[in-house]
């Protein structure tokens, strides 16, 4: 081989790592312009009303969005009521359980759930929920955003129950220890980080769910008092006040964005950190 | 005696000795052929396990070696293609009767595996007391004493006895593969299997396994696959050789690998094949 021939594959060589790079960058470059523009547009609109207050009326300056941060606390704790038990149980049944057929099928309606849009979900929800109770409620909108969970929760939760290695199933099962204490104890366990996270990914998706909302939770200007009246969303605030034509409500819209947007950070990094710490080198 | 050394087709004689002392086995495996699908990797084995001794089981890859260790505490099963023929006694009691739970088994035969695979999520003497504590064993002095009792026959104790509560896998490979055999130890099983536990490790971990195996077979029976000649003719009382899932030639370990009866034995003990 030449010498020439080295220098001209150092040369691709180095192209292709300059172009991965650079798309890399492109790739990077929206978030943080989303992120920058969001902070600069939010930021002046925070204030300690903005989450004790309710809205006040149009013409009205001030105000807040109590009710909204409030409602998507609620939701999202109802969500993950619904979705964390039947996806992660979901998610053993495949990696553990089951038969190879059974589960190539339970896989592919889990991707084709997860595939369909969400203000579908909003729309069988308003037919399964809505109609029968006679009236949009804070239930609906949780048990919207729960069914959406599941297929995300489910397959996350088998992908990292496949990476903890055979050999500790074959450990725990060789001690005389049953299958589903192996499973309980050990598997689930040592995948608990990943099961965890995808939890967490889970809910910081839905969280800025604002389609299905409409048809569920539809929204409400005052402090929820019961699951069963209508109940507010950041999602659902941001796009009211977006779609309205006052300034104030614009400014206030960016503050309910970055406040949506810092919890999801929050959740996400807060735990991964509190998870992280105690056992290094897990799944 | 004489007929301790016995080949695949002299079954017989292996029968005259069981009649004359009945109960001297630990294991008695007769005519166990395992299939996974249609593949027989096992043919029709019939040996008995000598109680407090080494037994090693020989052979070169795909031999079937492994397969017939694991058909002793029923892990093959973990595969569900797999199936078995024949029968396999543990101290007189048919472990594949249809009202023996697999669970029982491996409480009474417990396995140590080629990789050292102790649980990452839990500390060395969570590690130890793993198999009694998920087996519903609460007592706390209870499970400080077996900790003990366990690593140091494992002999690991005067390493680890500082740092109870450190992680597992803090620990060395050669420790953590002492540690699993402390696991497996601490659920008091009557025979222990070893599936190459030596073979990732390095040759002073493996000296130390070693020593370890000659000091366990006091008080167990001991079942070891190796790959190491060296290592079968060292640690072991009886030795098992196994080709393409026939037992070839099965004996005390002094005579396979000094006057083997079956050229084939011959030629694998002394690096001809294999």
């Amino acid at each position: 081989m030449t010498v020439s021939n080295h220098r001209w594959r150092n040369f691709k060589n180095a192209l292709m790592q300059v172009i991965s790079f650079a798309c890399a960058i492109l790739v990077i470059t929206p978030l943080v312009l989303v992120l920058c523009h969001v902070i600069e547009s939010g930021f002046a609109a925070i204030n300690w009303a903005f989450f004790t207050h309710l809205p006040k009326p149009v013409g009205e300056t001030g105000g807040g969005m109590g009710n909204a941060i409030v409602g998507t606390f609620v939701l999202l704790g109802q969500a993950a009521a619904l979705g964390v038990p039947v996806g992660v149980l979901g998610g053993i049944f495949l990696s553990e359980y089951g038969s190879v057929r059974l589960n190539w099928w339970i896989r592919f309606a889990a991707d084709i759930i997860n595939g369909v849009p969400s203000i579908t979900w909003g729309i069988v929800v308003y037919g399964l929920v809505v109609v029968p109770m006679h009236g949009f409620s804070a239930v609906a909108g949780g048990i919207v955003l729960g069914l959406m969970m599941v297929p995300l929760v489910m397959r996350t939760t088998e992908e990292v129950l496949h990476l903890v290695p055979a050999g500790y199933r074959e450990a725990a099962l060789a001690l005389g220890i049953s299958k589903w204490r192996t499973i309980l104890q050990i598997i689930v366990r040592t995948a608990l980080k990943g099961i965890v996270t995808g939890i967490l990914l889970a809910l910081a998706r839905v969280a800025g769910e604002t389609a299905p909302l409409l048809f569920t939770a539809f929204g409400n200007p005052n402090w929820v008092r019961s699951l069963t009246e209508p109940i507010s969303a950041l999602p659902l605030q941001i796009f009211n006040y977006a779609v309205s034509p006052y300034d104030d409500w614009h400014r206030q819209a960016w503050a309910g964005a970055l406040v949506l947007l810092l919890l999801v950070l929050f959740i996400n990094i807060s735990v991964r950190f509190l998870m992280g710490e105690r056992w290094k080198g897990k799944v | 005696m004489e007929g301790q050394s016995m080949t695949s087709s002299g079954a017989l004689s292996l029968d005259e000795r069981m009649e004359q002392k009945p109960t001297s086995a630990a294991l008695t495996v007769r005519n166990l052929s395992v299939f996974f699908g249609a593949h027989e990797v096992l043919k029709k084995v019939t040996l008995d396990i000598a109680p407090r001794a080494v037994t090693a089981i020989i052979g070169p890859s795909g031999c079937g070696k492994s397969t017939f260790l694991r058909a002793l505490n029923r892990m093959h099963e973990l595969n569900p293609e797999a199936r078995m023929t024949g029968e396999i006694r543990l101290f007189g009691d048919d472990i594949y009767a249809s009202t023996v739970e697999p669970v029982v088994v491996r409480r009474r035969v417990g396995m140590v595996f080629q990789k050292s695979n102790p649980f990452p999520t839990m500390t060395i003497a969570e590690n130890v007391t793993v198999g009694l504590r998920l087996n519903g064993r609460r007592d706390k002095k209870l499970l400080a004493e077996r900790t003990e009792q366990s690593l140091r026959m494992a002999a690991l104790w005067d390493e680890v006895k500082d740092r109870l509560h450190a992680p597992a896998i803090s620990l060395s490979g050669g420790q953590q593969q002492r540690l699993c055999i402390a696991r497996a130890l601490a659920v008091e099983p009557e025979v222990l299997l070893m599936d190459e536990p030596a073979s990732a490790l390095d040759p002073l971990a493996t000296s130390k396994i070693e020593d370890l195996i000659l000091e366990l077979k006091k008080n167990y029976t001991i079942v070891i696959v190796t790959h190491n000649m060296q290592q079968a003719a060292r640690a072991s009382d009886f030795t098992a050789f196994f080709y393409l899932g026939d037992l070839v030639e099965f004996g005390a370990t002094s005579k396979i690998f000094t006057s083997p009866s079956q050229k084939r034995t011959e030629d694998y003990v002394t690096g001809r094949f294999g």
